[in-house]
């Protein structure tokens, strides 16, 4: 697929949405992509969108503009609904999300797969650089300089 | 108590400044003005510094050093790294690792030092007009700075991440040897990708810069070059933004430095864009084409013993077996090596989400990484890149992947797999979106074969980054002469990986550093520079 005038111009609705606030949609995401891999405990959640929010920051502001398009496709509720198949980011179910990564993963339109990539991306970022998702994967953090 | 020899040299008084503390516009004035202060620009400086000139080194990223390098992604990412080590090609196909800070790769390199392959400056000989760029003509450039950055081949055993690669190609008679990298007094720790945590990786950041910072040359970190300014033939002035607090963005004040001679060294993408923002005359449209990336594919496997591929040089064993399976300009070569592993380099390039995604990574001290390096440029299939600028002025690569390429990405998953498999792994994953864990070669082969080879399926990672602006003899098919000259501009020289008119089919930072080693020495001698005080 290519993104087109259609595309370009679910685009520019998503970034109308693109300033609000993310957090639920950031939680159902991090909770769907890291299940099996995080602690059992609400804190680990807080943790993993806490590293998003961190390593977004960290970007060139025309990436960050990109990240604020993709937002924004996945909060604004007609973009949402089309693309993503999710109603509402708070009742969705992880499986839901899980299914809407997948379609996203395997799609046959770069466009979308490079949306997936990008949600991946952050994610891992966000969890695996903190000291609490070390345990789980066997990483003893860095030595000790002696 | 680890000795940091930034925090002793601001201590004496270097003329370090970072610009997003300025709190006005300021004005430079130098014989030399360097933009980058990578294996190239670091080179240059300490040779120009030496020949009694006054240099001016500009670096878009921070001053960082040893007390500043935790061995934490989290931190060395967003601070070391070009895009959060994130940045991607245009259609997003393609991951890059590419420094951002003062001593740029090299700060954040694996230290791997291979002299620029004889095949390589054979194929420069014939197709580029580059009659000095000889094995002969260069052997002195290279055993220079071999000396002057402690390059020699790794002399403690192998990690086992290495020891495999080692262990598998022997067992089916292909054959590896030890890297050699630049360290002294090197800890075995594993984390030079962070930021040499003891000082022993001898990147630019504690050689060649603190000894031009020594001998009086200014460094201004935090600075963007943002373009050159031209009076007819010749460059007068350097503006920059100085960066905000964040490092991200300008801030509201400028530096402009006024000099003699500039040296464009912000590495392969970021060089050539500074001259397409600048409109550098460019009569033949070969500015920020041929920019090429050894396309880097992974193969990933499950040992029965542990292999904790996090600890000890990342880097020690090599084979160049497949380089060699079929002549330059055929079907695509690829060196062989394995990265270290962490957390996050690991997580965000193992295929998948959830369960399945989380049950690879649960194994992590039991995995086992080869990594295949494509050279590509040799091959009319293969012209690389095109550096493009977003509306922002912020530099793009367009790097399509073609099916010359993706064939050579099949026969290398295949070669990594089959070496895991005769170094006793248990399972193999070939890292693409589509692939699943095999147990033998034989399924491997069909899993490879069937695998669909499309961008942000097969994962595809580049930390070398070459050409754009090409070096050669004819300016029709290149951008600067092979003293490193632009061939339109009278003092503007470019020295830095930018100027490889193919990739190297090595890790490049030992070709940087002896090319721009013998250039900056002639330029040091043509501008004659009266002796220092």
């Amino acid at each position: 697929m290519q993104t087109g005038a259609g595309g370009a111009i679910l685009l520019a609705l998503g970034g109308c949405a693109a300033a609000g606030d993310h957090r639920e949609m950031l939680h159902a995401i991090a909770r769907a992509m890291l299940q099996g891999a995080l602690p059992d405990n609400a804190d680990a959640l807080d943790t993993a969108v806490r590293g998003i929010d961190v390593a977004i920051a960290g970007l060139p502001l025309a990436v960050q503009a990109e990240i604020g398009q993709l937002f924004g496709l996945l909060e604004f509720p007609l973009t949402r609904r089309l693309m993503a198949g999710i109603g509402s980011w708070q009742t969705a179910s992880d499986a839901d999300v899980a299914a809407f990564l997948q379609r996203w993963r395997t799609s046959n339109a770069a466009l979308l797969r490079s949306g997936y990539a990008a949600l991946h991306q952050l994610v891992m970022a966000g969890w695996y650089g903190n000291d609490a998702a070390w345990p789980r994967i066997g990483y003893p953090g860095p030595p000790r300089i002696a | 108590m680890i000795a940091d020899p930034i925090a002793q040299g601001l201590a004496r008084g270097w003329k370090a400044y970072d610009a997003s503390t300025f709190g006005d516009d300021r004005a430079f004035d130098a014989d030399v003005a360097i933009i980058g202060t990578g294996a190239g620009g670091g080179t240059a400086a300490e040779i120009l510094v030496q020949a009694g000139l006054n240099v001016v080194l500009i670096e878009e990223g921070p001053l960082r050093s040893s007390r500043d390098f935790h061995m934490l992604e989290r931190e060395a990412y967003p601070q070391l790294y070009q895009e959060s080590a994130g940045r991607r090609t245009k259609d997003k196909g393609i991951v890059i690792l590419q420094g951002r800070a003062v001593g740029g790769s090299t700060t954040v390199n694996w230290t791997s030092s291979f002299r620029t392959p004889p095949q390589t400056l054979n194929y420069w000989s014939e197709h580029f007009g580059l009659s000095d760029y000889t094995e002969g003509a260069l052997a002195p450039w290279f055993e220079h700075m071999e000396r002057r950055l402690s390059v020699h081949p790794w002399d403690e055993p192998p990690n086992e991440n290495n020891a495999v690669l080692a262990r598998g190609a022997n067992k089916l008679g292909i054959p590896t040897a030890v890297i050699p990298r630049n360290v002294k007094g090197c800890y075995n720790l594993g984390y030079c990708g962070m930021g040499c945590p003891t000082n022993a990786k001898q990147s630019m950041l504690v050689t060649t810069i603190p000894s031009a910072l020594d001998r009086g040359a200014t460094l201004i970190s935090r600075a963007r070059a943002q373009r050159l300014t031209f009076s007819g033939d010749r460059a007068d002035r350097l503006e920059c933004a100085a960066l905000d607090a964040s490092g991200l963005q300008p801030g509201p004040h400028t530096v402009s430095v006024r000099a003699r001679t500039f040296i464009v060294a912000g590495g392969a993408i970021n060089s050539p864009a500074l001259l397409l923002r600048s409109n550098a005359p460019d009569p033949y449209r070969t500015l920020g084409k041929r920019t090429f990336l050894h396309p880097t594919v992974i193969s990933a496997a499950v040992m029965p013993q542990v292999v904790a591929a996090f600890s000890g040089a990342p880097q020690s064993i090599y084979s160049d077996h497949f380089l060699h399976t079929s002549a330059l300009g055929g079907p695509i070569g690829y060196k062989l090596e394995v990265p270290p592993l962490h957390p996050v380099l690991l997580a965000t390039t193992t295929p998948g989400f959830g369960p399945s995604n989380a049950q690879l990574l649960a194994g992590m001290p039991h995995q086992q990484v080869i990594i295949a390096l494509l050279r590509d440029g040799f091959h009319p299939q293969s012209t690389g890149g095109t550096v493009e600028l977003r509306g922002d002025g912020t530099p793009l690569l367009d790097y399509p992947i073609t099916p010359y390429l993706w064939e050579g990405v099949r026969r290398a998953l295949k070669s990594m797999a089959q070496i895991q498999f005769a170094a006793g792994a248990k399972s193999v994953l070939p890292l693409h979106e589509a692939a699943r864990s095999v147990t033998s070669f034989e399924e491997a082969e069909r899993l490879v074969d069937a695998l669909p080879m499309e961008i942000l399926r097969a994962t595809v990672v580049s930390a070398h980054v070459m050409g754009g602006c090409a070096l050669g003899s004819d300016p029709r098919s290149s951008v600067i002469d092979g003293t490193g000259r632009h061939h339109h501009l009278e003092n503007v020289y470019v020295f830095d990986g930018s100027t490889f008119p193919t990739s190297i089919g090595a890790n490049p930072q030992l070709s940087i550093y002896g090319m721009i080693a013998r250039n900056a020495t002639r330029l040091a001698g043509l501008m004659a520079a009266p002796a220092k005080r």
